[in-house]
């Protein structure tokens, strides 16, 4: 793992999260979406919220494709949880919603699981008879350093 | 109908969104390191590999019909609810879907992290 690659994880975070944060303001503007009028749900992009937060959603997607091409699944998505831990911060610090010590907790179990794994090798090393059938080129940069 | 319709989405969301990562991972996988490619082949030939395989596309339409239950849920349930609750259970059905479909090494490290990260996406709820 290089510097680069922990700037493209903190890249997957921070889209998500504000991408996230946008589209939830978005929805509720739009209101209840029914089972009868589904397709309507097509023209909730009109909104701009909903439109700014796809625009961040598309970042966030191009970050997380670079994370995927070297690293595990089962590496990338408790690695940025970390998203989880800003929209927190974000709903105390922006929308002054009130945090609880629940959600305090929350944030430490988030935090203690994207230490745990990060902790850990990025990428599968697939010894002998995956290699063939699973990676036509050989994955470069091993990931395995912290 | 408010509570059925908000969890039906929530499990919607939850099945695409495993799938779509799956797949994704494993279009991205073939692909190769796209830093390295994007500085021997550039930008252009990295986009065209990419949009070859097909796993990427079918990962993209899973993704797709992920975000529209994620929007068709986010109508009737709160946020708060809707979104902890989707995240966390795809966290354990990715850990659980990464070693079945990509034979990625989930070692007990793997596993805690991924039960803390939903655990403590489900206390974000209370």
């Amino acid at each position: 793992m290089t510097f680069r690659k922990y700037l493209v994880l903190a890249g997957v975070t921070l889209f998500a999260a504000i991408g996230d944060t946008f589209l939830a303001r978005g929805m509720k503007q739009v209101g209840n979406v029914s089972l009868h009028g589904l397709p309507d749900i097509v023209f909730s992009i009109l909104n701009p919220w909903v439109a700014l937060g796809i625009f961040f959603l598309l970042g966030f997607f191009a970050a997380y494709m670079m994370a995927l091409s070297w690293a595990d699944l089962t590496y990338v998505l408790p690695a940025t949880s970390l998203g989880y831990v800003l929209l927190t911060l974000i709903a105390k610090f922006f929308l002054h919603e009130q945090v609880t010590t629940m959600r305090w907790l929350g944030v430490v179990l988030i935090s203690a699981g994207v230490g745990f794994v990060t902790q850990g090798p990025a990428l599968t090393r697939h010894p002998s008879r995956h290699n063939q059938r699973d990676r036509e080129p050989e994955p470069v940069g091993t990931g395995a350093e912290p | 109908m408010k509570h059925a319709y908000t969890w039906g989405a929530i499990l919607a969301v939850v099945l695409a969104s495993t799938a779509g990562d799956v797949l994704l991972s494993r279009a991205m996988k073939k692909v190769g390191d796209v830093g390295t490619l994007w500085r021997s082949a550039g930008l252009l030939a990295v986009a065209g590999r990419i949009l070859r395989r097909p796993s990427f596309l079918l990962g993209i339409f899973m993704m797709a019909v992920s975000f529209f239950s994620l929007l068709f849920a986010l109508s009737w349930g709160d946020v708060s609810l809707v979104a902890p609750a989707s995240a966390s259970l795809t966290f354990v059905a990715n850990a659980v879907a990464a070693k079945i479909f990509l034979h990625e090494h989930v070692d007990h490290r793997r596993w805690i992290a991924a039960l803390l990260v939903a655990g403590g996406v489900v206390l974000l709820a209370a």
